[in-house]
């Protein structure tokens, strides 16, 4: 019971120091990675709460998938050059008082939503679903998922691929000059169309229309 | 007391599968090498030692023993980690690898999942090296490479769930045993072809090195690594293909099951079935580096999205379609 405390309090404070460096760290290339360490610890959590799917698929999709295209975007714009200097230059410091109002904004939204946090005694009991505790994580979730929440879980898969079609229309543009290889039409080139076997005339030469 | 002394059976276990993964990968390296030489009509490494088997053994003393190099203008923290990364994710993954029945250091639930995800991690360990470089060489290499996985680990996952539909359960041992009447390789053979070719470009192997193709990019991500933290690159490269390989293995060719369920041969141990396997297939990976040309960049993406994308998702479709018709589904 202690190492499981031990290690809740080590990977709970790697995910909030990390967290904290993603805002602090000057270069945006290391506060990708400092996000890619709190996505690690969080998934480490759930993991240590029993929620080992969760963890999983918290490591396959955000770590695997979501934080690669925000190194790529980031390493692409080459904004690690940058002196982050935007406190202290004369021309971008009109944006402060607007930064500042948002972030105490947000500070009081969450000052509220955390006030009126409510700790129940037992999750477990509490819920009104048949969940047996025999079952693995993905079994029971599987179960839930595709039979009580089919509609929604079918929306949100909707919502996604509609993002995803939104995404590829905005992006899409149709270039004109470009030159586009036909596959098929490479593979099926035969020797007859690609080599000619001449005889040449001394002196004379080929003409070759190209 | 009793905890100290669970804790050092536990550390005991890890060095009883760590080392011989270290060892077997240097072994891997000779075989590749030999395999390659013997296309090739060459001989091969067959010098240091019997058969030339100790020739990894003294490059990486060499290794050892080189000048570590940092380029003054890398990002000095992140170019050291890089190879960290990928030696240790390499070896990481063999945790849930079961050797046999029961014979396996974290039997956990969700073990396909592990692999997996650790398998998508391996991407930052390039593009970690390629970005730190500084230098524009590692860093399209790093790109490429970065796009080729991360292409190439969404067809496998569909694969894998090809696997997960007949067998009910994410536990590697589950999907062993779940293949003792007949291995997924005939049920799922387009399957076993796609995750092969998958594997290759998941691992960076020739048809697919193109972030290390020498003729474009020199070495790719690793152009600026020398001594000691180029040969944990190499040596994390050789353990996720020797990982690919157990994985192909486990997922369709019975993992530690006899290939006959008859008396002589179910009284080989387990793990030996399992090497054998991994030999195999690392064999057929080294002999498509001999054989096969390497493809273009916009080939390879084609062929992973284009192709190999939509036939494993019909697969999927199929598989469900055919177990379901059949009342054939996994209940557990």
């Amino acid at each position: 019971m202690i190492a499981h405390a031990i290690f809740f309090y080590i990977f709970s404070l790697i995910a909030i120091v990390s967290a904290i460096m993603v805002t602090v760290s000057k270069n945006t290339v290391h506060s990708v990675f400092f996000l890619i360490l709190d996505f690690i610890s969080i998934s480490c959590l759930f993991i240590m709460i029993g929620a080992e799917f969760l963890g999983m698929i918290m490591l396959i999709v955000y770590v695997g998938a979501v934080a690669v295209l925000f190194l790529f975007v980031v390493m692409m714009l080459n904004v690690a050059q940058q002196k982050n200097q935007w406190l202290l230059s004369e021309d971008s410091s009109k944006h402060i008082p607007v930064g500042l109002i948002i972030s105490t904004l947000i500070f009081f939204e969450l000052i509220i939503v955390i006030g009126g946090w409510k700790y129940k005694p037992d999750l477990f009991n509490s819920s009104n679903l048949d969940i047996s505790r025999e079952l693995s994580n993905t079994h029971s979730l599987g179960q839930i998922l595709y039979t009580d929440y089919i509609h929604i879980f079918q929306i949100s898969g909707m919502i996604l691929l509609i993002s995803m079609i939104g995404a590829i229309v905005l992006t899409f543009r149709q270039r004109e000059g470009v030159k586009k290889q036909s596959y098929l039409k490479q593979i099926s080139r035969e020797r007859s169309e690609g080599v000619e076997v001449l005889d040449v005339a001394s002196n004379k030469g080929v003409k070759i229309d190209d | 007391m009793e905890y100290l002394s669970s804790i050092f059976q536990e550390v005991y276990k890890i060095l009883f599968l760590l080392i011989p993964v270290l060892v077997s990968v240097a072994m891997i390296v000779w075989l590749d090498r030999r395999v390659w030489a013997f296309v090739q009509k060459r001989q091969g490494p067959n010098v240091v030692g019997p058969f030339g088997l100790l020739q990894s053994l003294a490059d990486a003393l060499k290794y050892i023993f080189k000048e570590i190099i940092i380029p003054a203008s890398s990002n000095k923290v992140i170019f050291i980690l890089a190879p960290i990364i990928t030696m240790t994710l390499a070896l990481v993954a063999w945790a849930v690898i079961p050797f046999g029945e029961s014979q396996v250091l974290a039997d956990i639930n969700v073990g396909i999942l592990y692999i997996f995800a650790v398998s998508s991690l391996g991407v930052y360990g390039i593009i970690m090296g390629g970005w730190a470089s500084n230098s524009k060489y590692p860093f399209l290499g790093a790109i490429r490479s970065a796009a080729q996985m991360v292409s190439y680990e969404v067809s496998i996952g569909i694969i894998i769930i090809n696997v997960l539909l007949c067998v009910g359960s994410l536990n590697l041992s589950d999907i062993v045993v779940a293949q003792k009447e007949m291995w997924f390789v005939i049920p799922l053979f387009p399957m076993f072809i796609i995750f092969f070719i998958s594997s290759l470009a998941e691992t960076n192997r020739p048809p697919f090195d193109l972030p290390e193709a020498e003729a474009e990019l020199v070495a790719g991500y690793q152009t600026e690594y020398s001594g000691m933290m180029y040969a944990m690159f190499w040596l994390g490269e050789y353990a996720n293909i020797l990982l690919m390989c157990a994985l192909g293995s486990i997922l369709f060719l019975g993992g530690w099951l006899s290939p006959i369920d008859l008396y002589p041969f179910t009284l080989v141990p387990g793990a030996v079935w399992l090497i054998f396997k991994i030999l195999l297939l690392f064999i057929l990976f080294a002999l498509v580096k001999a054989t096969v040309p390497r493809y273009r960049y916009d080939q390879l993406m084609r062929l992973g999205w284009k192709i190999f994308l939509p036939l494993s998702l019909i697969y999927v479709i199929l598989t469900a379609s055919y177990l379901f018709y059949f009342n054939l589904l996994p209940t557990n």
